[in-house]
């Protein structure tokens, strides 16, 4: 089994491709790896509580994927609720995840 | 106190155009906070964020001087960075890609990061704990 982390700063309001980067994690996690999705920048807006996108974000949850997203980028958003199963965090997190012995870190 | 541990970030968007260039830079200041070694590639139009030359502006939208507005420049982030690796007693490598440089003019650093190529990327990877490129949307 192996770990990645999977950083995602895209969102499907801009980009289309955050939906195929979402199948990949789920194909990663279904395979019974370690997968761990950190939210940043615009990749934070699926995560609003209400959102259309929300099914993105619980689908990984039923997954397994863990899903943080960066407190910074929620605040520069305004965003104080989030959908399930969100956890928050910095990006010191962000560090410890990555050094983490045998993560691969791919960044979208 | 210095972790002995190294990340590598390589980074590639332009200063002022990403919220890239912003998060790039977080992580980088996470990682020395914790004692890590730090790496870092810029390539392409990231070999800007380092430009000496780089001076903050008033905001005429809404009626802000320079001091007003405190506009922050990428230059005084990466210089801040420097200390903070000395502080810490971690260090921080910072490559620019020599070509990228040439290309844009982009040699006037601030003090710190040195000119490489490529394969200084390499190495630092193959040295490091980890690895993390953030590449151009």
């Amino acid at each position: 089994m192996a770990k990645y982390l999977l950083i995602e700063s895209r969102d499907p309001f801009d980009s289309t491709d955050s939906q195929y980067f979402a199948e990949l994690v789920q194909g990663i996690a279904k395979r019974g790896n370690e997968a761990t999705v950190f939210l940043v920048q615009n990749g934070v807006l699926p995560a609003r509580k209400g959102s259309k996108y929300n099914t993105v974000i619980s689908d990984l949850i039923k997954n397994k994927v863990k899903v943080v997203a960066d407190r910074f980028s929620l605040k520069e958003r305004g965003i104080r609720q989030l959908a399930e199963g969100v956890d928050t965090a910095d990006t010191d997190r962000l560090v410890d995840l990555l050094l983490e012995p045998g993560t691969k870190a791919i960044w979208h | 106190m210095a972790s002995g541990k190294t990340v590598t970030v390589a980074i590639m968007d332009a200063p002022y155009e990403s919220a890239n260039s912003t998060t790039a830079l977080r992580i980088v200041q996470s990682a020395l906070e914790k004692g890590h070694n730090v790496n870092v590639f810029a390539y392409e139009g990231a070999v800007n964020l380092t430009m000496k030359a780089q001076a903050p502006h008033p905001n005429p939208v809404k009626g802000t001087n320079v001091e007003q507005e405190a506009h922050p420049t990428t230059k005084d982030w990466v210089a801040s960075l420097f200390k903070l690796a000395k502080d810490k007693g971690a260090k921080l490598d910072w490559v620019n890609c020599g070509l990228c440089v040439d290309e844009r003019g982009a040699g006037d650093w601030v003090e710190g990061p040195r000119r490489g190529g490529p394969k200084d990327f390499l190495d630092a990877s193959n040295a490091s704990n980890a690895t993390l490129v953030i590449p151009t949307k």
